[in-house]
């Protein structure tokens, strides 16, 4: 499914029944009618020629600034559907802010996808219009990608890699080790809605909640935030492991203490319950739409009102700050007025026994 | 919140805090040593690094965090069972998320799944039971683990499994009592306790009749608490105010949740299905006599000990590994050989490593700020 520029028209092939079979991996027309009929429908505005691979012209890329941007993630999430996005949207949301956060401007994706024979055809054509949407919504375009079918029991359904390329203008440079005593540490808004929302959407906790994950694509929000508060020292997204991972990853590279504070950390009301029937902490939830940013004290208004007037930052806030004290080390001051280290998780967060 | 918020009460605090250091100085003891405070439960253990009480605290109260986390004192023996039950190709081995990462001597219940045995994390034993019924061509077990307050839980379930005819369920009962091994620390000659904060969820269900022999025969006051911040810190108020007058007595604070007489629907259940073993293996405490139950007769067909062969072999702990020191309050975690250096959430030699209760686990995690505190004062 790798496309190119038109030169002349071709016919695009159409699946005709309604799973997925070993046959679509077999390389023959099957497979050129899935790729055809799922994915280049999909995600080609021009889909005449295709060639092996994307091919960019330089020229056009520096236009946009001096350093090529380049990431790839995998994409694995069981229920494919859930409350706020699926797999796809995760798919595209998680590598463009992975270049977003770098300062860099999204601009191309590849997509590769694992698929499980038996998954519905229509599960896939979902999959591929929610990759198309979000993508076309963040102003990139997915340009190459490649389709694997493997037997029952080898994968869950569907795997997807996304791999991108942004390009960071010239005078952007973020950097963990850019942090300096007394820079402020903000979000974008309330935290752990997606860990909470997937525990629930497996239904295995009989939990009935309104949560829904933050999935989003923040290229628009971080351009907004780099624009108003152009000392932004770094910016990481807090995926897996939550803002406490990267909380600790921003104290152990830049050789500081970071001190939050529980009251400032903002957080629904239903993912405090949820975590606290389970026992979880939410400082370790995954989020799918949340930055951590580090900015010098005197552009933390700025960057919080831009923030603010964005629909991904409207919960902006400032939760701690960066100063001495022993390195690499993160403490949260507690709403009850103790004082706690904010440690790595080791494994994954298990719910307590009682 | 409604019905936590409220006991989260930064103003309130501060004032039991001043509260709390104007009777501890006026407790004699306190000029020449702290005052060491067990809090015997693992859920005071979180919430006490949760909420950093142990940095509010004058520096003449330490707690002392003691042997109630059921996990922490589960024997790598027991462990190796459950791996040896859930290896079997016919079984779905159904557990407490915090029991998958203790480790057994050859593996935990985590590498046991990655293996390729059917291991399946569930929220409560009726979720095992379910399962059952929908596989009937497997055998579910259910890993019963916990103190009195998961007990009633497992024995309604092996009372409805009866009911509703379901025999390919069963039960590894590794319930522990509480009150033996109370008594056990009691009896231990390197004891330092000053008194203790009772378990609240233990107490929902036994209610505190049972912990009386505490304040009568070893003379020491107990305090039966919930488990929110000020529930902690209101406690161990009451604990001080005793020793300021003298008196050694049980007292409940948690009397929102734990009536005096328990629960008696749950203590019948209890009664039905389980009966007391001769002894019961501890993690770093040894075999304590009558700490644990078992499933009656009655009941044989819903008992994964009777349904399976099970190797029930006694392992050492490491002998590096200072558990029971710990779990006496002989040594504070980060005083043990091997803390921090050999073992480590990561690979944790004891089981107090391994759960997020455990006060070792606890104190690598949250902990530290009293030690911290400890070590600046020192140099």
């Amino acid at each position: 499914m790798n496309i190119m520029i038109p030169p002349r028209r071709r016919t695009l092939g159409r699946v005709h029944v309604p799973a997925v079979t070993l046959a679509h991996g077999a390389g023959g027309k099957a497979m050129k009618d899935l790729v055809d009929d799922v994915f280049i429908g999909a995600f080609a505005a021009t889909p005449d020629v295709l060639e092996d691979q994307a091919r960019f012209d330089l020229a056009a890329l520096q236009r946009h600034g001096d350093r090529l941007a380049f990431t790839t993630d995998s994409f694995v999430v069981d229920p494919l559907f859930f409350p706020g996005g699926d797999i796809g949207k995760l798919a595209v949301c998680g590598t463009v802010n992975d270049l977003a956060v770098g300062g860099a401007r999204p601009l191309y994706l590849s997509c590769a996808v694992v698929i499980e024979e038996g998954v519905a055809i229509d599960v896939l054509r979902r999959v591929a219009a929610s990759m198309a949407e979000t993508a076309s919504a963040a102003g990139v375009a997915i340009v190459t990608g490649d389709t694997k079918v493997v037997q029952r029991g080898a994968c869950d359904k569907i795997f997807i890699t996304t791999t991108g390329i942004g390009v960071i203008p010239p005078n952007v440079d973020l950097c963990v080790d850019r942090i300096e005593q007394g820079d402020v540490i903000l979000v974008n808004g309330r935290l752990g809605d997606h860990g909470a929302a997937i525990l629930c959407a497996r239904g295995d906790l009989a939990l009935e909640t309104e949560i829904h994950s933050d999935c989003a694509a923040l290229d628009g929000l971080i351009a907004t935030l780099l624009a108003a508060a152009p000392g932004t020292r770094c910016i990481r997204d807090a995926t897996r492991g939550g803002i406490a991972t990267v909380l600790n990853e921003m104290a152990e590279a830049s050789r500081l203490a970071i001190e939050i504070d529980e009251a400032a950390t903002p957080l629904r009301e239903d993912v405090r319950g949820f975590c606290e029937i389970l026992g979880l902490d939410p400082l370790y939830l995954a989020n799918e739409g949340k930055i951590v940013i580090a900015v010098p004290p005197e552009e933390a208004e700025a960057a919080l009102s831009a923030m603010r007037a964005h629909p991904f930052g409207a919960g902006a806030a400032l939760i701690g700050r960066a100063g001495p004290g022993e390195v690499g080390r993160v403490t949260m001051q507690t709403t009850f007025g103790g004082r706690r280290i904010v440690d790595m998780l080791v494994g994954d967060q298990l719910p307590r026994i009682c | 919140m409604k019905y936590a918020d409220e006991f989260r009460d930064r103003d309130k605090a501060k004032t039991l805090i001043l509260e709390i250091e104007k009777l501890a100085a006026r407790i004699e003891v306190t000029k020449t040593r702290p005052l060491n405070i067990m809090e015997v439960c693992g859920g005071h253990t979180h919430s006490i690094f949760r909420y950093g009480l142990e940095g509010m605290l004058p520096a003449s109260i330490e707690l002392v965090h003691g042997p109630g986390c059921p996990v922490c004192v589960l024997p790598m023996g027991r462990v190796d069972d459950c791996v040896s039950i859930a290896e079997h190709p016919q079984v779905i081995f159904t557990t407490f998320g915090d029991a998958m990462r203790v480790p057994g001597s050859r593996k935990s219940l985590l590498q046991a799944k990655a293996d390729g045995a059917d291991v399946r994390m569930v929220y409560s034993p009726m979720d095992a039971l379910a399962l059952a019924r929908n596989n009937p061509g497997r055998e579910v077990v259910f890993f019963g683990l916990g103190f009195e307050t998961t007990m009633p839980s497992t024995a309604l379930t092996v009372l409805q499994a009866e009911a509703d005819g379901i025999e390919n369920f069963s039960v590894f009962c590794n319930h522990i009592t509480i009150v033996p091994t109370i008594k056990a620390i009691l009896d231990s000659p390197d004891l330092h306790l000053d008194g203790f904060l009772g378990p609240g969820h233990v107490s929902m269900v036994i209610g505190t009749a049972p912990y009386e022999f505490i304040a009568d025969y070893y003379k020491r006051p107990m305090v039966v608490a919930g488990f929110e911040p000020l529930d902690v810190l209101q406690s161990v108020w009451m604990i001080l105010k005793q020793i300021s007058e003298g008196r050694a007595e049980i007292e409940n604070q948690y009397t929102r949740v734990v009536p005096e007489a328990g629960n008696s629907p749950a203590l019948a259940a209890v009664a039905k299905v389980y009966e007391l073993r001769e002894f019961f293996e501890w993690r770093g405490l040894g075999s304590i006599d009558h700490s644990g139950i078992k499933v009656r007769e009655e009941y044989a067909r819903f008992d994964a000990e009777r349904k399976f062969a099970i190797p029930n072999l006694r392992i050492a702990d490491p002998k590096s590994c200072q558990c029971g020191e710990v779990l006496k309050g002989v040594l504070k975690p980060w005083q043990c050989k091997v803390f921090g250096s050999l073992c480590t959430p990561e690979t944790p030699l004891g089981a107090l490593m391994v759960s997020p209760e455990g006060a070792c686990a606890a104190y690598y995690q949250y902990g530290g700020v009293k030690r911290q505190q400890n070590l600046e004062a020192a140099s």
